[in-house]
């Protein structure tokens, strides 16, 4: 009876799965043939099924190209019956802009797909994937089942162009937010898609973050010419604020955590120091900032703390 | 509430004073509590929850290897001795602090298992012990996960090597915060035994105690520790390991202000 009732369950759940997926996508028109998916500025929770992050597609002449699948493989399927809404083209090529779980656990729903990333990228997902799936599932529970880490398939060259479909796509290597950070410029609607690179109005992460790399990028990225910017994480602009506020946010965090080990501070009272009133209206500003000095402030102290000859 | 909790608990204390001591109900509501007592404090121990023991550190450990914590007690007097454990942890006690010319005050980085209470209990010198504490969550794993020196040929060389630096906390004062290069191995992880620092003094260079400290398996590795020191000057630290290797530097006075 009980070996009965299993093999029911099994060939019924996978079913009650596909048919429930929690995810409710929207897709924005942010320019000609170009959408996104705008996430939640908050951090992964259960609640918002870790739908934080914002993803997006292009609806060129040969097909779809989407950039970034997502937290889970669920936001991954609802992602391509969403993009089936819009249009009956098959998507032809996907981009992960960087290793972050948020970016690209989604990946399992374009497996009949070429997923392009620069190198680095999908060395760091190979090296570390299963475990920031791990962590995905404590933080973001049910919504994430079924969902396994799948590296992109397809290495891309940073600096390169790529015509889909009338579509000019150059595809920018930089670094910073990670060791590998891939921005895509539609040069032919003018949409930029900065990936992590840009926050805007949510507190940048700083997991794999080279603060002082990071800064320069963001001055390199806002000598091009754009007409769009989609953070990836924050709302769509026609502007360069996401730049200009991600800028900002890291200048001034590398100097307070700087200032604060020069004067003998530990971890906890950086953490718990008050933050400027300018910064409040950054969403998730307190844990995300207390995070930051997690990350970073171990190798600022450590030059402060200057070496002493040792004696016996 | 906090202070309400102390009340209650000293009425307690008072009305179980001829009987076994009373325990005080556990704020944190940690399902360890009891075991506690009995581990860290003993059957008579004289036991308060007070606010003015402070518990800092971030609600969520965003690094199981090194956890950041600082407790600290600007306006309890009298501290002789300071314990700090965490309720969950596989090894609970984190280490003990002894203030002899130093504020109770101190800041360290620990490895979290999972979830946890982080409590500080500073003895008087009344003989009552004062609580305070905070939960951490974690995704946890930080205990028996491997040092990074013990995967590492080069760690011998470098072992017991002393950094830190003081800054001047007012005419008499200065906080001091040094690093110890040691793997601090909780013997937890499959194969790698126990291998920590177990007592650090730090000295006037004339020889009078300032502060000990006795730091157990949890305490991260490469500690780095941050002290508040009733007095101004070069100090000397020395210490050891539970494997007989002994340590020791003098860190030199901090600039004038």
């Amino acid at each position: 009876m009980t070996r009965c009732f299993l093999l029911l369950a099994a060939l019924v759940w996978p079913l009650t799965v596909a048919a429930d997926n929690p995810y409710e996508l929207t897709p924005q028109q942010v320019a000609d043939n170009t959408y996104v998916f705008v996430g939640a500025l908050e951090h992964f929770s259960y609640d918002n099924l870790g739908n934080i992050v914002n993803t997006g597609f292009i609806v060129t002449d040969d097909g779809v190209v989407v950039i970034d699948t997502g937290p889970s493989r669920l936001y991954g399927e609802a992602m391509r019956e969403a993009i089936a809404g819009v249009t009956d083209k098959p998507v032809v090529q996907v981009y992960i802009t960087h290793h972050h779980p948020d970016h690209y656990l989604g990946n399992q729903a374009f497996a009949d797909v070429d997923i392009g990333a620069l190198s680095g990228t999908i060395e760091q997902i190979r090296a570390i994937g299963a475990d920031l799936t791990t962590n995905m599932y404590n933080l973001v529970g049910g919504a994430m089942r079924g969902t396994e880490s799948l590296p992109p398939t397809q290495e891309v060259t940073a600096g390169s162009r790529v015509t889909v479909g009338g579509h000019e796509l150059e595809l920018i290597g930089m670094q910073g937010h990670t060791g590998a950070d891939l921005a895509i410029l539609d040069h032919t609607t003018g949409v930029l898609f900065a990936g992590d690179l840009a926050f805007l109005n949510r507190t940048p992460t700083t997991p794999n973050a080279d603060v002082a790399t990071w800064v320069e990028t963001l001055h390199t990225l806002s000598q091009r010419e754009f007409a769009t910017l989609v953070p990836g994480h924050g709302p769509v602009r026609d502007d360069a604020e996401a730049i200009a506020q991600t800028q900002t946010y890291l200048s001034w965090l590398w100097r307070n955590l700087n200032a604060a080990a020069g004067h003998g501070l530990d971890m906890p009272e950086v953490m718990m120091q008050e933050l400027p009133y300018r910064w409040r209206g950054l969403a998730v500003i307190v844990p995300e900032f207390r995070r930051s000095v997690s990350h970073l402030y171990p190798d600022i102290e450590a030059d402060v703390l200057e070496p002493v000859a040792g004696q016996e | 509430m906090g202070y309400v909790t102390r009340l209650a608990a000293v009425v307690l204390w008072l009305a179980g004073a001829s009987a076994a001591v009373a325990i005080p109900d556990d704020p944190l509501e940690s399902p360890q509590w009891d075991s506690m007592v009995a581990k860290h404090f003993g059957e008579d121990a004289e036991i308060v929850f007070d606010d003015r023991v402070r518990v800092l550190a971030a609600g969520y450990a965003e690094d199981a290897m090194e956890t950041p914590v600082m407790v600290e007690a600007p306006d309890l007097p009298d501290v002789e001795s300071v314990v700090v454990f965490a309720d969950l942890n596989p090894i609970t006690k984190i280490l003990e602090y002894y203030p002899e010319r130093a504020a109770p005050t101190l800041a360290f980085r620990f490895k979290i298992q999972q979830a946890t209470p982080v409590r500080a209990a500073m003895r008087t010198a009344d003989g009552m012990w004062h609580v305070g504490g905070t939960w951490i969550e974690a995704a946890g794993g930080g205990c028996t996960a491997p040092s990074v020196a013990a995967g590492s040929p080069i760690w011998e060389s470098r072992l017991g090597e002393i950094s830190g630096n003081a800054w001047a906390r007012g005419p008499d004062r200065e906080r001091l915060r040094f690093r110890v290069v040691h793997p601090m191995d909780t013997g937890l992880a499959a194969g790698i035994p126990v291998f920590h620092i177990t007592d650090v003094t730090l000295a006037t260079p004339e020889g009078e105690t300032l502060a000990r400290l006795k730091p157990f398996e949890p305490v991260s590795e490469n500690p780095v520790i941050s002290v508040d020191l009733r007095y101004r000057g070069p100090v000397a630290l020395s210490g050891r390991d539970n494997n007989g290797n002994r340590f020791a530097a003098t860190l030199p006075a901090p600039d004038s202000p």
